[in-house]
């Protein structure tokens, strides 16, 4: 069955200038999907434009059985579309608690208090001041606070846009555990992800994004040969793809 | 120097403080300058006039103008003014969909909207000239007076009666905005409404209660200041440097702030017409926007950008 799929899109931020130029796949429910390539390739383009916050300029986003193309981000986060972006995707001026209280809204209100402890257990981080304002948490807790609002409603298919962007090892060993144990939950997983090594040790199948399109689309296994994917990523070398 | 200059200052604030209530939301949720917001006040003031004299007119017998109590007026303005608050609210929302929500849509910039709404402001100020004539009204014709209230004080139970109403409205909405789920939507749009509508936010239903408080506590402070003072239509005009100099002085975006920025703004004018004469009241609101501007631009509860 199919979770997302995405026929000849095209987006970008200015109506004559497609940065997605024509993209096309499909992931299956249940699949973990890694997006790679090079800095400014189209990757968070890609991501915010099938989220809805980026003009879709051509072509058709599918959720499921539903066509979802152009739709405002509210909505696909009603419909279990669930985004976190690689940038601002916290609300500093609001407290933890706060962030995924306005997450809860989109579940039914009996089960909002739990949903919302279910969260604090899975982060433990975040329980210790939930009261704290977003703005004082340290940029791995900032991106457990996001990737916990984002799981809050328990959306059938996330998006991840570089959840270890300057993150120490250690942390991104955290945060991938945390995927690795959400994915084993069911949920189909599309990550952004510059981090290669690690976005290939739990995803199974990759895109690899060059200037706006795909230019590969296979099992991960055929991109752990580091040449493969410096040759894709165009003029980079081997060593600098994987870093 | 005398006291009194302390209540005429609160009376002249709490009217600019709920003036500038809606200016500081439309600024950190709409983000742009709302140079219409004192003609808010101004057709606040207007319709609720006009219902009321519909009403007097409909029901007179009824009393609607027999004075309630200590105050100046009967129950007809209280209902008037609910009337009142309601075709404010309506007349904000069909100034959205015709002008500023197009803009919004196309991506305008924030200096055209900004324009918009100045050239906005003027359309609706002549044609409250044009209606209701340049003659200043009056919302009631009894005389009250004003009662001592210590150290040389005096105020009249309307004047009193507005600093409670603003101390009400005021707390009510800070617990709104701090407590409720669309009072923590409309803070998570005024930081980032990219990021609001991601979390599942309807940016656009946050835009309409924006309106509906701004518009709501316009029409209160026009009425207000139409009560105590007189209604003209350049009273909204007249307002608008006030207005913001107090919703910069409160910081942008915070509601308390706005309301005790209007308090000052309202009590430096009152000292400076004691000290150095009325024809330096309109000057005050000049000197302190400045001066916030200057050395602190975040305002008293402003957050950094
Ligand atoms: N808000 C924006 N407005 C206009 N152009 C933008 C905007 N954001 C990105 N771009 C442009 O779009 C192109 C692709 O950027 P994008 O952020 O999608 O790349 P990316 O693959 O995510 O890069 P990175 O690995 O650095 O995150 C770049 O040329 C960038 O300059
Ligand atoms: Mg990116």
């Amino acid at each position: 069955m199919t979770a997302l799929s995405v026929t000849d899109f095209q987006a970008g931020y200015d109506p004559d200038l497609p940065i997605v130029k024509g993209v096309s796949f499909d992931v299956q429910v249940g699949e973990a999907v890694s997006v790679v390539g090079p800095n400014g390739a189209g990757k968070s383009t890609l991501v915010k434009a099938i989220a809805g916050q980026v003009i879709c300029l051509g072509g058709r986003v599918q959720l499921g059985d539903d066509d979802i193309t152009g739709a405002p981000s509210h909505a696909l986060a009603r419909r279990g579309l669930g985004f976190v972006p690689q940038t601002e995707n916290i609300f500093t001026q609001l407290t933890i608690r706060e962030n995924l209280q306005i997450a809860a809204e989109l579940v039914p209100a009996s089960k909002r208090a739990d949903q919302i402890d279910k969260m604090f257990d899975m982060f433990p981080d975040l329980k210790e001041r939930p009261n704290a304002l977003a703005g004082a948490l340290s940029g791995g807790q900032r991106q457990m606070l996001a990737a916990a609002r984002a799981l809050l409603t328990d959306p059938p298919v996330l998006m991840l846009d570089e959840p270890s962007a300057g993150l120490s090892p250690k942390l991104v060993g955290q945060v991938f555990d945390t995927l690795r144990r959400i994915h084993e939950t069911g949920v189909t997983l599309i990550l952004v992800e510059q981090n290669v090594r690690a976005a290939l040790e739990i995803t199974t199948r990759a895109l690899v994004l060059v200037d706006g399109a795909l230019a590969h689309d296979g099992p991960t296994e055929a991109l752990r040969d580091g040449k493969t994917l410096g040759q894709l990523f165009l003029g980079q070398s081997p060593e600098r793809a994987q870093a | 120097m005398s006291f009194q200059a302390i209540i005429d200052g609160l009376i002249a604030g709490t009217t600019i403080g709920l003036g500038a209530i809606g200016l500081t939301l439309t600024y950190s949720i709409l983000r742009f300058a709302n140079f219409t917001h004192g003609d808010f006040l101004a057709w606040g003031a207007y319709l609720t006039l006009s219902v009321s004299g519909f009403l007097g007119g409909l029901v007179a017998s009824l009393g609607v103008t027999t004075p309630l109590g200590p105050f100046s007026f009967g129950w007809g303005l209280p209902v008037s003014l609910i009337i009142g608050i309601t075709l404010t609210i309506l007349l904000t929302m069909a100034l959205d969909k015709l002008l500023f929500g197009r803009l919004r849509r196309r991506g305008a910039d924030a200096i055209i909207i900004v324009m918009a709404s100045f050239g906005a402001s003027m359309a609706l100020r002549s044609l409250l000239e044009f209606i209701y004539t340049a003659n200043p009204q009056y919302l009631t014709r009894e005389l009250q007076i004003a009662e001592p209230l210590g150290l040389g004080m005096r105020a009249t139970p309307d004047q009193l009666l507005t600093i409670g109403l603003t101390a009400v409205l005021v707390v009510a909405l800070n617990l709104f905005v701090t407590r409720t789920p669309m009072g923590r939507a409309m803070r998570a749009v005024s930081e980032n409404p990219a990021l609001a509508g991601v979390y599942g936010i309807e940016v656009q239903r946050v835009i309409r209660v924006t309106w509906i408080i701004g518009a709501g506590l316009a029409c209160v402070a026009g009425v207000m200041s139409g009560l105590l003072v007189q209604i003209r239509p350049y009273m909204g005009f007249d307002l608008l440097l006030p207005l913001f100099a107090a919703a910069i002085l409160g910081g942008v975006g915070s509601i308390p702030g706005a309301v005790i920025g209007g308090l000052i703004i309202g009590l430096a004018e009152a000292f400076a017409v004691q000290i150095f004469g009325a024809e330096w009241r309109a000057g005050v609101a000049f000197i302190v926007l400045v001066l916030v501007l200057l050395v602190r631009p975040t305002g008293l509860f402003g957050r950094p950008s």
